[in-house]
């Protein structure tokens, strides 16, 4: 990149610097981690295109074009599978609050690592069942409480059972009814979209929730191997975007909005919770201070361990 | 076919029981219709309503009432709704009841809905008990128990869910429990054949009692290899669908996706066929005997004997004979 002569003196360089920061993403890769909610049963695994047993988290390493993503992917074992299934989304809310957590302790700490490991919650995919006519109460239940922790996005997994009609009915009652229960998924609108961000926001807004058709099996149609799955009147390719949704949810998440994900995370869903917790620490010290003087029992921890906090320094209330 | 017995003076011959008898096609009864009451239980989404509409071939169960998305979410109670259809196979007259229960297995919190289907089914029992006790009995006592009780396990692919074995384990001693498969075009063939082995042994692991048409008559071989077949299709694979179209001049029963048709009357797309002629055709004596000679029999005297552990031993007799073949 060359200046014009005359402007040498003036020329800093600094436009290059989108280029470097581009160069440093790109060097580090992204790490992106999502969650799987839905009953056992509703396809969520085959969706990962990885065979596991495991409950732990499962990481895949991604690259494409020199694009380096670690994908890391929870699943949620028995959530909803049971005849009572009130406080099922606890054990999830839980975990997604507890990866805040951890990271709010690893930032806070004086030592701190240069780059904190992430293990925060970029995304949940939620599954909505494909025989229902739309929400179901549980499904209500656990995405209002979910939205507030974490970026949602819906799927119908093992969408194979659905005609295009019915498809395309079912799509419109989820969108009419998470409207009508305020519930808010990624993406969201914001003043500062450029058009082009609009317009495509727009589209994904469309397809959700996407309809997708899982697969862990590689098969031969008319001498090409393709993912998907053979029934006896035709073979269903997940690839292709007349029988399923799955590219398109795959370019959402892992190109046009992997850096919004991290992003929208990191500054609206973490910092919501770091408020919250921070001004919790603040409350319980004065707590303690007021009945150390008093001699009374000491009150509940919020998350962060009171160790870390210590080194905070006191501030004015 | 229990008869009076010098013992007991107390026991009667049922008086419905001429109506169960397999050759009633000459039957007075018979011209009037044969009554048939099956039950439909399952979650919403796994193809009841279809499934009835497509057995009857006519719109009995018309789109679900709720249309708009304030209540759509709403968790509404499970109900027991009574559809009757008249309907002709072979010649014979059957007067088909339909008592399907919308709103089960809906809410966050389902564990009710066993209790009400239990004490529905007992009811019936109850009713049957108490009017064959009466001096003077009605001859034309509408007999409500139900002789099969379809239920739509969802098609996941991996095994029984608690719901589908609590359901089947406290309800196999009141009726006959066919298992079925909704929606069971989402599975591969492969898929279903490991699913239905699965459910299989759920099945047996749990002690649950289905019907596993068992042989009444071991002399009649093909009786004995029909029951036979239709124990290893269990359970049964059913796709509903009410859209027909004509192909070479034939109606036909489709479902039309973008990589293929599912016709849900091919045997190779779907057991509905082979159900519907178990249903209507076949068994429909086998069910009925057996839920008068059998189940209700058993009902009756534990309620008479007031002995709750002399139904322990009778379901189990029940569960063993079941599983035996």
């Amino acid at each position: 990149m060359s200046a014009p002569a005359n402007d040498v003196q003036d020329y800093v360089g600094f436009d290059t610097i989108t280029q470097q920061m581009e160069r440093k993403f790109l060097k580090r890769g992204f790490n992106l981690n999502v969650i799987l909610v839905g009953e056992s049963g509703m396809g969520k695994s085959t969706l990962v295109i990885r065979k596991t047993t495991e409950i732990a988290p499962v990481t895949q390493m991604l690259e494409e074009n020199g694009v380096r993503v670690k994908l890391t992917i929870v699943d949620t074992p028995g959530f909803g599978d049971q005849c009572n299934n009130e406080g099922c989304w606890v054990p999830v809310i839980k975990y997604i609050k507890d990866q805040h957590a951890a990271y709010l302790e690893r930032e806070l700490k004086p030592n701190r690592e240069r780059i904190i490991v992430d293990t925060r919650v970029h995304a949940c995919l939620y599954f909505l069942n494909p025989g229902s006519r739309g929400l179901r109460p549980l499904d209500v239940e656990v995405l209002k409480r979910l939205t507030e922790v974490t970026n949602v996005i819906p799927v119908i997994a093992k969408s194979d059972s659905m005609t295009i009609e019915e498809r395309t009915a079912f799509k419109r009652h989820i969108k009419e009814e998470l409207a009508f229960h305020r519930i808010m998924l990624f993406p969201y609108a914001s003043d500062d979209d450029a058009d082009d961000d609009r317009v495509l926001n727009a589209s994904i807004r469309e397809l959700i929730p996407f309809a997708v058709v899982g697969s862990e099996e590689v098969i031969e149609v008319e001498g090409k191997l393709i993912r998907g799955r053979r029934h006896g009147w035709g073979v269903i390719n997940i690839f292709d975007e007349t029988h399923s949704d799955f590219v398109h949810l795959r370019n959402f998440m892992l190109r046009t909005h992997l850096s919004d994900l991290i992003e929208v995370t990191s500054q609206r869903h973490y910092e919501q919770f770091r408020t919250s917790q921070l001004r919790q620490i603040k409350e319980l010290r004065a707590q303690q201070a007021a009945a150390a003087a008093s001699g009374g029992a000491p009150p509940a921890q919020p998350q962060v361990p009171l160790s870390v906090m210590q080194h905070q320094p006191m501030t004015q209330v | 076919m229990k008869e009076g017995s010098g013992e007991d003076q107390n026991v009667a011959p049922s008086m419905y029981s001429h109506v169960s008898r397999p050759s009633s096609h000459r039957n007075k009864n018979a011209r009037k219709g044969l009554p048939f009451n099956v039950m439909l239980v399952g979650e919403s989404g796994l193809g009841r309503k279809t499934f009835l509409n497509t057995l009857c071939e006519s719109a009995v169960i018309t789109g679900s009432e709720v249309t708009n998305a304030e209540q759509a979410h709403i968790a509404e109670p499970m109900q027991f709704k009574n559809y009757t259809v008249e309907m002709d196979e072979d010649g014979m007259k059957i007067i088909l009841n339909i008592i399907d229960t919308p709103g089960f297995g809906d809410g966050i919190d389902n564990e009710q809905c066993f209790m009400q289907i239990q004490e529905y089914l007992e009811l019936q029992f109850d009713n049957v008990l108490a009017e064959e006790n009466r001096i003077k009995r009605n001859t034309k006592f509408n007999d409500s128990r139900i002789h099969a009780l379809l239920y739509f396990i969802s098609p996941t692919g991996h095994s029984l869910r608690e719901i589908d074995i609590e359901l089947m384990k406290r309800l196999g001693s009141r009726a006959n429990i066919i298992p079925v498969i909704g929606r069971s075009d989402s599975l591969t063939p492969r898929e279903l054949v490991l699913f239905k082995q699965r459910i299989m042994s759920d099945i047996v692991t749990h002690s649950i009692s289905v019907f596993n048409f068992p042989d009444l008559d071991d002399e009649d071989e093909d009786a004995v290899e029909e029951n036979s077949e239709l124990r290893a299709m269990l359970p049964f694979a059913v796709v509903g669908c009410e859209e027909v179209i004509n192909e070479d001049g034939r109606p036909v029963r489709v479902r039309n996706y973008p990589w293929g048709v599912v016709q849900v009357d091919n045997d190779e797309h779907s057991d509905f066929d082979r159900l519907r002629y178990v249903l209507l055709n076949s068994h429909i004596s086998d069910l009925r005997d057996r839920t008068q000679n059998e189940l209700y029999e058993m009902y009756r005297t534990e309620k008479l004997s007031g002995n709750t552990s002399v139904l322990a031993n009778n379901t189990s007799q029940a569960v063993i004979s079941a599983i035996g073949a």
